[in-house]
């Protein structure tokens, strides 16, 4: 965006000298439409997004229903020394960044893996039946993987288990105990996302010089080799770019995921920060106290991003900001 | 498929190629994995009872029938949330999109005073939100609790998507197109109306798409929002509460003694549930594929 405005400046100066000068009433009479379109999104920015903002302060509050937000008494950081104490809270925190790190791990890997082989594939055909059906997953609602991981996965009747059972294994609890779940959860999580992940990095070998690849050959360089010294190395931008983004996101949980995932048998690991959230808030009515949690979550979240974009323009990235 | 272009790259090297085979191979694999899951329940559903509970049906059939979708089809709490999931995704696609061009248009001329300091304000709620709470509280300030309202605008403003149709519309439309347009004295809204909209017409069909997919999976918001009033769940919520938590049972008629093994039920409501998801998929992948290449430019 920086380097877009400033060209943007640029421009207007050529085009319109002494454009800088102009009062704002001359703007406003001359793009008196387009801040009337604004207006709109204004509107729905403001009470959907900014309001709930100003909600935050519940946090450093001890609210009471009959009070309402603001007559509900200032208890200044007290909220949060008493969350700090609850091993539930320390547990979420420990939860999401243990789910997040081991989905860097996996999730984030797998889709360079595949887009690597993807690249190999020669026949367009293949690659194309392939493609669609590796991307189906990413179109589908975590409420019908779920179901669907409950009808594969299931220790009573699940279609796995039946094929293990008559291969002459046991049958194992895929979702029904702790760390089969953690296991299952990951599986589920790259089973979902390794096919729609590789599309930028397929966007980004789609881009490599073929002369790289002849020289290569050239040089007598087999598949292997150019895949590792050619291809890799092209896409390294990529790579980096998304892995700091990933990681500016570590205190970031998806609710959906784990609350289709779930069940009573299998609460270690799935007590993360926004089910803590729902839990605390809306299912008990403690609001300073789920507010608080969510407040934590959101001030690191933003901490992390600033330090990523920053990061990733040090690295010579166009940033996210 | 996989031997004639193994059949090629044999003729050209004269030699069997290992890893020509081991790479299709496992991309075979991986394929199948997407898709076997679906046969599994299809076939499911379609099953008898007496063999589903046997745990004999694997990606086959077996004593076809279709008893199951009749069910479905004559339970109306799961047609009415199918009707409510198509009412709210319909409107919240037709309101987002309004909104996201409002914003794109003006955000992308680059002699609006004012532009960076209104994007700054629409793309910092990418970075930080008031929470699950806040909002909770608001929509409930507003009396949006229990009505579909609570799953249409809270959601409609999108900043990932607003970049996207901003980059798009700086992207695509000459400003000299613009220019001419203007001294042959059009105003913006002319503008915006009779130029911008009809060449942008790819970029909206993908954010539509974009609006629509997501807010028809989602679960989330209505899952909060949406507790006593049980006419009002999306199919999405409905699906949780049969299947996952299945602390729901099927709207059975009362006379009639069900003999049904639930999981058959289970297997064809998934399936009654991904059907429209899956018959739209072939035409919007492209749209999609696009969408995250033009979204990956910025963001």
């Amino acid at each position: 965006m920086k380097v877009e405005s400033a060209l943007g400046k640029n421009e207007t100066a050529l085009k319109h000298p002494g454009l800088n000068k102009k009062r704002l009433t001359y703007f406003l009479r001359r793009d008196w439409q387009l801040y009337v379109l604004l207006l709109i999104p204004l509107a729905f920015v403001l009470v959907f997004k900014y309001a709930p903002m100003s909600g935050l302060v519940l946090a450093f509050k001890e609210y009471k229903l009959a009070k309402g937000v603001w007559g509900s008494e200032w208890v200044g950081f007290q909220v949060f020394m008493d969350i700090f104490d609850r091993p539930d809270f320390i547990r979420a925190v420990r939860n999401t960044l243990l789910l997040n790190l081991l989905d860097l791990l996996f999730s984030f890997t797998m889709p360079i893996i595949l887009a690597l082989l993807l690249n190999e594939i020669k026949s367009v055909k293949f690659k194309r039946v392939n493609q669609s059906l590796l991307y189906l997953p990413h179109f589908l609602s975590w409420i019908i993987i779920g179901a669907i991981a409950y009808q594969l996965l299931g220790e009573g009747n699940g279609a796995i288990n039946n094929v293990i059972e008559g291969l002459g294994g046991n049958r194992v609890p895929f979702l029904q105990e702790d760390t089969h779940w953690l296991i299952s959860y990951l599986a589920i999580g790259v089973w979902q996302s390794m096919g729609w992940g590789t599309i930028l990095y397929l966007a980004s070998i789609s881009s490599i010089n073929p002369e790289m690849y002849e020289a290569a050959t050239v040089d007598g360089a087999g598949r292997l080799r150019k895949m590792w010294n050619v291809t890799l190395p092209s896409i390294r931008v990529t790579i980096v770019t998304l892995l700091i983004m990933n990681l500016g996101r570590i205190m970031d949980g998806s609710f959906e995921r784990i609350y289709s995932l779930q069940n009573k048998a299998t609460t270690e690991f799935t007590t993360t920060i926004p089910v803590l959230v729902y839990r605390w808030g809306i299912e008990s009515g403690n609001f300073s106290r789920a507010t608080a949690v969510g407040l934590f979550q959101a001030a690191i979240g933003l901490v992390l991003v600033l330090l990523a974009d920053r990061i990733a323009k040090k690295l010579g990235q166009d940033g996210l900001l | 498929m996989k031997t004639v272009s193994g059949a090629l790259v044999v003729r050209r090297r004269r030699r069997f190629d290992f890893w020509d085979v081991l790479i299709h191979g496992i991309i075979l694999l991986a394929s199948l994995a997407c898709l076997l899951p679906f046969v599994h329940v299809v076939a499911k559903s379609l099953s008898a009872d007496a063999y589903v509970i046997a745990n004999k049906v694997f990606l086959w059939p077996m004593g076809v029938n279709f008893e199951a979708y009749g069910k479905i089809f004559a339970d109306k709490s799961i047609l009415q949330s199918f009707y409510i999931s198509v009412i709210v995704t319909t409107l919240f696609t037709i309101l987002g999109m309004i909104i996201t061009i409002c914003a794109a248009y003006p955000l992308s001329r680059y002699t609006l005073k004012g532009r960076t300091f209104f994007t700054f304000i629409f793309m910092f709620t990418l970075f930080f939100s008031g929470g699950i709470i806040p909002e909770y509280m608001l929509i409930n300030d507003l009396g949006l609790l229990e009505t579909i309202w609570s799953m249409i605008l809270p959601p409609a403003f999108s900043a990932f998507n607003l970049l996207i149709m901003k980059t798009s519309l700086q992207s695509s439309i000459p400003e000299s197109l613009e220019e001419s347009a203007r001294i042959d004295g059009a105003g913006h809204f002319r503008i915006l109306w009779s130029i911008v909209l009809p060449l942008s017409r790819p970029v909206i069909a993908t954010l539509s798409l974009f609006y629509a997919v997501g807010r028809w999976n989602a679960y989330q918001d209505a899952l909060f929002y949406i507790k006593q009033n049980t006419d009002l769940r999306p199919l999405q919520l409905k699906l949780y509460y049969l299947v996952i938590q299945a602390s729901e049972s099927f709207q059975l008629e009362a006379t009639q003694v069900s003999l049904s093994n639930p999981e058959v039920l289970k297997a064809s409501c998934v399936v009654f549930a991904t059907l429209p998801i899956l018959l739209i998929y072939p035409f919007i992948q492209k749209y999609f594929v696009q969408g995250a290449l033009l979204g990956a430019v910025k963001g």
